[in-house]
């Protein structure tokens, strides 16, 4: 029998069940008490054990009768933004307070009928805005690494701080998350574990609550590159109700996985080296051009001369399609209602329940987007902004166009801040988003990878950017720097 | 074809106190495709269900839920830009329109601000006096309809009903060419003529599948022309846009209470402000909704759910290589085919069963202009009498071909013909059955109508004497003959052999 099956990766587990060596419901009721213990880290906000022993015993069936995809009866969480049939769906916010979809996400779907096990619902920024899970009205998660010799607690980072959480402290074998600055890839960096944002399209969004529309992208969060190959292709895939959905087969990731990236060029642009970047994050950063080199790899400096602009356009774009994705939360529907005061109308009505119901960060955003789509501004931002991404997308296709096949940069400007940092000051949160906002801008897969720890042993991480739609050579060429960097290091238990 | 030319109507004059005015109107007419399915979900549109029945979780505004485009709809939207002899873009693309309100559960509507499906085209409008006017279409956008807030049915709640959201309308924008109440009904009329001829839109106004936002200003004669000749829009007047309006006798009282009232303002040293205006059809007034310093900012943007809507060429053509025959081609055909005057030609072209039926007359009949003298005064009357649509009709187009084939030989006279029509629409029966096995026939047989006008002319030597001396008497003769024949005789035959026998 085996021992701590939460602590085992997809891979590991897919392998025991199909060989017998455990079941579904063992691997569930392992994660599930391992969830129990960990209310100090805020990661699930809904448990759903019912639904996981539930569909543990299913999968177990499935598999006993060898129909058994690789998720099946692999546990995990799936984060507050996905729409979860029957399951609170709150998206972190007090606005949808109450309301349980009648409906599934597709990619919660596709894992679902793939075998995999809800554990529960993922913490979160708000509607996905934050980068350190502080904005959440479940309140924070909190990141299991700590810095040698302190106990501050840390932020998972963000949006997907829950997710990232969870999978680090191994309460569940893997998590969803969605990505639309760096979501995905940042806590995945803050938390030494591996994050995939595929190409824009690859993951529907039907069932997601959108944040922004052009940017959002779901993405398997997990433990190794291995496992977020198979968790993506069972993620990804054509969706017909969503209209930018890419209509293209999903291969099969694992099978990519060959760990040979001899002659791949690498590309490493020099607009990322940043001012003021930790020194720490600067080493991780040539050591792991340099892992990639000796797997074969050819090292070349690159440019994307747009690079700068990227964080001001991304809180154009985003804050903008956000005002207008985040105008149905009203009270009329579903969610929370305000109390009204006699003779209260609908402007009141609106009016009380946006106040109540949003955060601070989600107001201010709705401000900012209603702004900039304002008549007399849309030009000088909205309009500006999307020229500025046309330009940034131009960037990486001369890149790629010139035999790059991937980027490699760091994945945050530092490893894990301390809580209750950023609350001051809203632009240094953003900045956060510095090195990953661009792959957004431009609709391209990235994948943040730990590859060591900084000197006070929190896990840092370097950040792979790929073609459109070779999420295959990205996903190899991040195993290959996986396997070089040999980061095996896990959070000390002290929750 | 024959190509039809007209007389430009002229403008509407309003005289003020203190000069004349005429009228410069332009329409945004907001028209329901006919399909059973909604722009972006696949939730019926069926009129008249249960509120809140015909709601998918799209047009509710449910989290996450996206939109996707019904290609029926596009088609639609391209067959009536075909019609209308518009350009089709290739590309157009879906912008949001921001505002809030309980109907409406997004918080935006989907239209086509930027890059709408249909181009520039035009409409001819024929006034009914032998003018016509063409008004220029600018553009023709998809959009999604509201759903409807009800605010009487309790004190203290409103109530809202989803099932009209999201339905897909098309916004034809008309150029400022229409210039007075009667041409502005005049087109919507022909707009709602041309789409019911497509299928693209049932165009019932009481179901308020097709409504129209209505401009109006005014100016001084002569303006209007300076403005035909530059474009630009400083030569007219400030316009006030009065909004959905659904009747075509609302619509021109509309617009000649507000030309009215434009009129007066002006003429006592004010100006007019731009702004949105709601027509009181109790009052016959109309009243202000909002100023332009009022109005919402709609904040459009690109919807980043949508993908820009490419169509192909191919798909065009094959569309437009499938259009039926429109009305301006139906009617000059009718005109050209048949000898049909422009109001026959009208009157049968007014909707495809009419004309169906018409032709399907005029085929078998080989007469189109007694077919068409005989399907307008004899069918079209009984019929609305009746209260009946040509679907309805008892008669059918086989049956009053067979009557009209029966008065072209000569076989029965106009009279007995419409006797013939009652008893073939009240009792049915093949017409030339009934016509022998009722005697009806025509007495064309010269001896027997010799024999008749003998024994009259016998009988009567006073009458005789009085018709040799004023021949006009012959016609007492005449009308003998008829009645003694029961209305059979030929009434030709008659009147030639009366008048040799009394030697006139």
């Amino acid at each position: 029998m085996m021992t701590d099956l939460n602590t085992l990766t997809i891979t590991q587990a897919r392998d025991a069940l199909r060989k017998g060596e455990t079941t579904s419901v063992a691997l569930t009721e392992a994660c599930l008490a391992a969830i129990e213990g960990a209310d100090a880290l805020g990661a699930f906000v809904h448990k759903t054990p019912e639904i996981a022993l539930e569909r543990a015993k299913a999968a177990d069936a499935r598999i006993a009768k060898g129909d058994a995809p690789a998720m099946c009866g692999i546990p995990v969480g799936i984060k507050d933004l996905f729409c979860t049939e029957g399951v609170a769906s709150q998206a972190g916010s007090k606005i949808l307070e109450g309301f349980k979809p009648e409906y599934e996400s597709t990619v919660s779907a596709q894992l679902r009928d793939a075998g995999a096990v809800m554990l529960g619902k993922l913490n979160m920024d708000e509607f996905a805005m934050g980068s350190s899970n502080e904005t959440s009205v479940y309140g924070n998660a909190v990141n299991p690494w700590r810095a040698e010799g302190s106990t501050a607690p840390l932020t998972p980072g963000g949006s997907s701080g829950g997710s990232a959480a969870a999978v680090a402290a191994d309460l569940c074998l893997a998590a969803t998350g969605t990505d639309t600055g760096g979501s995905i890839r940042q806590p995945a960096a803050f938390t030494g574990t591996v994050g995939l944002k595929p190409t824009y399209g690859r993951c529907s969004r039907w069932g997601i609550v959108a944040f922004a529309s052009s940017l959002d992208q779901a993405g398997p969060m997990t433990k190794t590159v291995r496992d977020a190959a198979i968790m993506g292709t069972a993620m990804m895939g054509h969706d017909a109700r969503d209209s930018t959905s890419a209509d293209m087969a999903v291969p099969d990731f694992e099978a990519m996985l060959t760990g040979d990236i001899k002659g791949k060029v690498i590309g490493i642009p020099r607009e990322y080296r940043m001012e003021g970047m930790p020194a720490a994050i600067e080493r991780l950063w040539q050591d792991g051009a340099e892992m990639l080199k000796d797997a074969g790899a050819e090292i070349r400096d690159i440019s994307l001369p747009h690079t700068k602009y990227a964080l001001p356009a991304y809180y154009v774009v985003a804050p903008a399609e956000a005002s207008s994705n985040l105008a149905r939360y009203d009270g009329v529907r579903f969610g929370y209602r305000a109390d009204l005061a006699q003779g209260d109308g609908i402007t009141e009505m609106y009016e009380k329940t946006r106040a109540e119901g949003f955060g601070p960060e989600v107001k201010r955003r709705i401000m900012v987007g209603t702004y900039v789509l304002s008549a007399g501004f849309y030009d000088a931002y909205y309009n500006r902004a999307r020229k500025v991404r046309a330009l940034i997308k131009r960037d990486f296709e001369e890149a790629f166009a010139a035999g790059v096949d991937s980027i490699l940069t760091p994945a945050t400007p530092s490893a894990a801040f301390e809580l209750g940092q950023t609350h001051t000051d809203p632009v240094e949160m953003y900045l956060n988003d510095v090195f990953t906002v661009t792959v957004n801008l431009a609709g391209l897969p990235g994948i943040a990878v730990p590859t060591g720890q900084n000197s006070r042993g929190l896990p840092v991480g370097l950040q792979l950017i790929g073609r459109p739609w070779e999420e295959g050579d990205l996903l190899n060429t991040a195993y290959a720097l996986e396997r070089a960097a040999g980061f095996v290091a896990k959070p000390e238990k002290w929750w | 074809m024959l190509d039809l030319t007209y007389d430009t109507p002229k403008p509407k004059v309003i005289s003020g106190a203190k000069q004349d005015w005429e009228l410069v109107i332009g329409l945004e007419v907001h028209a329901q495709v006919a399909s059973n399915a909604k722009l972006f979900s696949g939730a019926s549109t069926r009129f008249g269900a249960e509120p809140n029945s015909n709601v998918a979780f799209v047009d509710a505004g449910m989290p996450g839920m996206l939109p996707v485009i019904n290609e029926f709809c596009v088609e639609q939207a391209v067959r009536t830009g075909l019609g209308l002899k518009a350009v089709i873009n290739l590309k157009s693309a879906f912008d949001r329109k921001n505002y809030f309100y309980p109907d409406l559960p997004q918080g935006y509507q989907i239209s086509q601000l930027y890059h709408p499906i249909v181009g520039e085209g035009e409409v001819l409008v024929e006034m009914g006096d032998g003018t016509a006017r063409t008004v220029r279409i600018e553009r023709i956008h998809m959009e999604q309809d509201a759903g409807k807030s009800i605010h009487d049915m309790d004190p203290a709640m409103s109530f809202v009903d989803l099932n009209r959201t999201g339905v897909c309308l098309m916004e034809i924008v008309s150029r400022p060419d229409i210039r007075g109440p009667e041409e502005a009904a005049a087109y919507v009329s022909k707009l709602r003529q041309i789409m019911r001829y497509l299928g693209t839109c049932d165009g019932n106004m009481q179901n308020g599948n097709l409504r129209a936002d209505v401009n109006v200003s005014i100016c001084q004669p002569g303006a209007y022309e300076r403005y035909q000749d530059s474009q630009d829009f400083s030569h007219l007047g400030t316009r006030c846009e009065i909004k959905n309006m659904n009747s075509l006798r609302f619509i021109q009282a509309a617009i000649e209470h507000e030309a009215r009232r434009q009129i007066a303002i002006v003429e006592a040293g004010g100006t007019v402000d731009q702004e949105t205006r709601l027509y009181d059809p109790d009052k016959g007034e109309t009243r202000s909704m909002r100023s332009k310093e009022e109005a919402h900012d709609y904040r459009y943007f690109p919807d980043p759910d949508l993908l820009p809507l490419e169509i192909e060429q191919a798909w065009i053509d094959d569309i437009a290589a499938r259009l039926p025959e429109l009305p301006d081609a139906k009617k000059a055909r009718f005109m050209a085919d048949f000898g049909l005057s422009d109001y026959d030609a009208s009157v049968l072209t007014a909707d495809t069963a009419n004309a169906a039926y018409f032709e399907s007359v005029a085929a078998e009949a080989g007469d189109g202009k007694l077919a068409a003298n005989w399907v307008i005064n004899e069918l079209f009357g009984r019929l609305k009498k009746d209260e009946r649509g040509i679907a309805e009709s008892p008669v059918s187009p086989a049956q009053l071909a067979a009557i009209v084939r029966l008065i072209k030989k000569g076989d029965i006279s106009g009279k007995i013909a419409k006797d013939l029509f009652e008893i073939t629409y009240t009792e049915g029966g093949d017409p030339e059955q009934i016509v022998e096995a009722r005697g009806m026939k025509q007495v064309t047989d010269t001896g027997a109508i010799e024999a008749a006008v003998d024994e009259i002319i016998a009988a009567n030597p006073a009458q005789v004497e009085k018709a040799r001396q004023n021949p006009k008497l012959a016609g007492w003769f005449v009308g003998q003959v008829m009645k003694a024949t029961g209305g059979k005789a030929n009434p030709k035959a008659v009147n030639e052999i009366v008048a040799r026998k009394l030697a006139l």
